[in-house]
């Protein structure tokens, strides 16, 4: 819709990886559209702010519904939408600075609820739309527009940090290949939790990582991103905390556990234990 | 004597609270009518607190001036609040304390000690103190033993093989404390017999009364965090908001609890949380995001004192500012403020309504001496209640969602009518833009919505008169209290009181515009009340108090004496 917008106002620079997230969360609502037989609106997806945001306003073709909130707070908006509406499909779209900085703290309690949505958190390792300032990504010691000699602290592992706070489904992806990141967010969406697809999705402009991601083999540089071997057990966690110590970056589901229901269905199983009442009843309560 | 009020302190745990609230239950159950108040200590266990409660022949409005009776269940209790007690009145000492050992009461006080636990254990049921104290207070004011024994009985018969014995011991409790008060030749007075209201009632917290209001509004999501003094909000959604279609829960802080609504009332559901003066702060960028993106929602903030942490356990009204323009950016809310425990129900069925009918975030107003009241009140009509709907868009896709000047049909996920909801300026479609004539449009069809708004309505009386008193929230039954005494010496004083503050009822401001000075009772500092009075041209002046307590209707009856008959009012300019 919005690309033909002549009034909307944002646009992303030339090759940025976020094209690519787009790319495979359309593939992602279009197969699962096919697979469901769910209508389009049956989807909606929750947009942080900064470049990851807008990716909520360029989605081409029929439109999911779309929610652009603030800074930082995509998380708790979505656990609105999925405890209002368990029956939607809810898709958080977030950038590292925005997911992991300000919006850090939603993270853990929607991990500990098992909130049945799916995260994708594009990851690129600066904040682009003020300008390339260092975020929780950013290598320590980068020399970035807000670190003029250098970061001081270390950098996250966002990866090691889900599988800590027990994120139900964790993978891994590229923006540069949306076919196989477009199979990730929809198994992401499949699973009955909390599913968390980080993806390095580079910024041409203030962190242009394409290089180093994918490598230069003529030049005899090995790429960083490797996928993660079909015999992985995905199930098991300290293998899965073992896959993260190797060099480079596994691309592909590292951890999956299918055994905790999702907050929504622990609330349903919930209700036998409540006595159910009317207003009525309720008012009758407090009768003398 | 028409009516009473007793002040029930000790230390937090020592049966202050159920002792006021066991009074205010045996003279409803006999028609009285009654009324708490409490403060408490914010640790849990220990710590000095006190409730009060007033009983009355009649209808009550506040929790009285003067203390008639004290009961001190420990020492301290009995140095802090003897000096409350009124001339003439009586003290009541638990002389099982052991502070009170060798304890020789002045002798211009009407003081005698009571041994609560000893003669609550002769009984053989430890669990009768209350009891005791009840039959003390009975003989105070002479009321007749069958009113108690009524309650007893009601209270304590519940099917069990020992109901009997338990309704023995504890009016066997009930006689040894009117004996042994009666031996102190001590008496207050005789109780006029009570008029038995001939509407049903109901013995219910301000807070209670606020969410079956919600839920009789169709509230069926709710999410908090827990603070004072709305805690106990939380844990009756989530005791009774629970099945097929409803969710109440507690998330992990307040900047949770707006975001999560923000989710909940774009996804289709009447959704609310409560919360005091710090969390309310924490919301104040997701309330901008409500207005902007024009979700429905609710947030009920149950006012204490102070900024920051301030006062978490006492009352204030000095919220007002920050419930009207919460947010950055041009941004005015709708406010309505309860003042009653009848209105915190009412005012939530209004707040609900608002919400879906203006499609944005309303702000409930209560304080925390109305959440934690407990009062007899007529039992609401829940078939007269009028349940509003937010206007859904039910055709195809292709919507343009802000679309006009004016309210539009609001899409729901899951029907045709995608859009983004959208926090960022935008434009039709809900896509971000920076044009300007987006900017102007935006802006008017946001605060043109408030005209959807201007149907509440207000109380007067002796409209004539050119001086008014216009209290807000709780202050309105002490002003209403002091107001009746003025007219009762001819004072020429006209009465206003509304709700709905913002918008206020346009007929209401215009009346209020015509009066030479408006008098406003308010419990802060900056008198906010009348300062939003004074910029909407009412000649307004507020009465400010801050000192974490209510309003004495003593006091006011002086202070609004004296600016009527003064001629500062000259001096007050709109």
């Amino acid at each position: 819709m919005s690309k033909k917008n002549p009034e909307y106002d944002f646009k992303w620079c030339p090759g940025c990886g976020d094209f690519g997230v787009r790319r495979a969360l359309e593939f992602a609502m279009i197969d699962r559209l096919e697979e469901t037989g769910l209508p389009i609106e049956n989807n909606v997806v929750v947009a942080g702010i900064g470049c990851s945001g807008n990716l909520v306003h360029l989605l081409e073709g029929s439109q999911p519904y779309g929610f652009h909130g603030i800074h930082g707070r995509s998380l708790p908006i979505s656990m609105g939408v999925k405890m209002g509406r368990p029956d939607l499909n809810v898709v958080v779209v977030a950038g590292d600075g925005d997911f992991l900085s300000i919006g850090g703290e939603h993270i853990a309690p929607q991990a500990a609820r098992n909130l049945n949505i799916c995260a994708v958190v594009m990851d690129n390792g600066v904040y682009g739309l003020t300008k390339g300032q260092s975020s929780p990504t950013t290598k320590i010691g980068e020399i970035t527009s807000s670190t003029p000699f250098g970061k001081m602290e270390a950098e996250a592992d966002p990866l090691e940090l889900y599988l800590t706070l027990g994120v139900s489904f964790i993978a891994s992806g590229f923006s540069g290949n949306p076919r196989q990141l477009a199979g990730l967010i929809k198994e992401g969406m499949n699973h009955q939790g909390f599913s968390l697809i980080h993806v390095q999705s580079p910024c041409v402009t203030y962190n242009d990582t394409y290089e180093i991601l994918k490598g230069k083999p003529k030049e005899g540089i090995e790429p960083l991103v490797w996928d993660i071997p079909a015999e992985h057990n995905h199930g098991d966690k300290s293998a899965a905390h073992d896959l993260l110590q190797k060099r480079g970056l596994p691309i592909g589901i590292i951890y999956k556990d299918d055994t905790r229901p999702s907050l929504d269905q622990r609330i349903e199983n919930m209700w036998s234990k409540a006595k159910q009442q009317t207003p009525q009843q309720l008012m009758d309560a407090y009768e003398f | 004597m028409r009516d009473f009020v007793v002040r029930f302190a000790g230390e937090g745990g020592q049966g202050v609270v159920t002792s006021a609230e066991g009074l205010a239950q045996v003279s409803t159950q006999v028609g009285y009518h009654a009324l708490t108040y409490a403060t408490f200590p914010s640790q849990i266990m220990g710590g000095p607190t006190w409730t009060q409660a007033r009983i009355s022949d009649q209808q009550i409005l506040s929790a009285g001036d003067d203390v008639d009776v004290l009961v001190a269940f420990n020492r301290d209790a009995y140095e802090t609040h003897s000096v409350e007690v009124r001339d003439g009145g009586i003290i009541i000492f638990n002389s099982d304390d052991r502070d009170f050992e060798n304890f020789t009461p002045s002798s211009e006080i009407k003081c005698f000690g009571l041994p609560i636990d000893e003669l609550a254990r002769s009984t053989g049921n430890n669990r009768s103190a209350n009891m005791v104290v009840m039959g003390a207070l009975a003989h105070l004011v002479n009321m007749p033993q069958e009113y108690l024994d009524e309650f007893v009985e009601s209270r304590f018969r519940r099917g069990r093989s020992n109901d009997d014995e338990i309704i023995a011991s504890n009016i066997q409790a009930m006689n040894l404390g009117r004996n042994h008060t009666s031996e102190s030749g001590l008496i207050l007075g005789d109780l006029a017999p009570p008029n038995k209201p001939t509407h049903k009632q109901l013995m219910i917290k301000g807070n209670d009364a606020l969410c079956l209001g919600a839920v009789a509004a169709g509230l069926n999501f709710y999410i908090g965090y827990p603070i004072s003094p709305a805690t106990t909000i939380l844990i009756w959604m989530e005791r009774n908001l629970v099945g097929p279609d409803k969710f109440a829960y507690q998330v992990s802080s307040e900047i949770e609890s707006i975001t999560g609504l923000l989710g909940a009332g774009f996804a289709g559901r009447k959704a609310m949380t409560a919360t005091a003066g710090p969390g309310f702060s924490l919301m104040s960028e997701g309330l901008g995001l409500a207005w902007m993106s024009e979700i429905p929602l609710v947030v009920v903030d149950v006012q204490r004192g102070g900024p920051a942490t301030g006062l978490p356990t006492k009352t204030e009204q000095s919220d007002l500012f920050s419930c009207m323009y919460p947010a950055h950016g041009d941004v005015r809310l709708p406010v309505i403020a309860v003042g009653t425990v009848e209105e915190a129900y009412e005012g939530a069925i209004w707040a609900v309504n608002w919400a879906e009918r203006y499609q944005g975030p309303v702000i409930l107003m209560t304080e925390m001496a109305i959440a934690e009241r407990v009062q007899n009140i007529s039992k609401p009509d829940l078939s007269a209640v009028k349940i509003e709907n937010r206007k859904v868009y039910e055709g195809n896709n292709g919507y343009h969602r802000y679309e006009g000047f004016e309210l539009s049909p609001m899409p729901i996920p899951g029907k045709p009518g995608a859009y983004v909801a959208n926090g960022s300026e935008h434009d039709e479609m809900g896509d971000t833009t920076h044009l300007p004539e987006r900017h102007v449009q935006m802006t008017e069809r946001r605060f043109s919505k408030l005209k959807l708004l201007e149907d509440g309505f207000y109380e007067s009386d002796n409209n004539e008169a050119k001086i008014a008193v216009m209290s807000w929230g709780g202050s309105k039954g002490p002003s209403q209290e002091a107001y009746s005494q003025l007219r009762e010496q001819n004072m020429q004083l006209s009465w206003y009181y509304t709700m709905f503050l913002n918008p206020l009822p346009p007929e209401l401001l215009n009346e209020l515009k015509s009066k030479d000075l408006v008098i406003v009772p308010e419990l802060n500092y900056q008198g906010q009340f009348s300062s939003i009075l004074r910029s909407h041209g009412v000649k307004a002046q507020s009465i400010t108090q801050y000192t974490g307590l209510p309003f004495k209707v003593r006091h006011l009856v002086e202070k609004i004496s004296d600016m009527a008959n003064s001629d500062k009012k000259a001096t007050v300019k709109a």
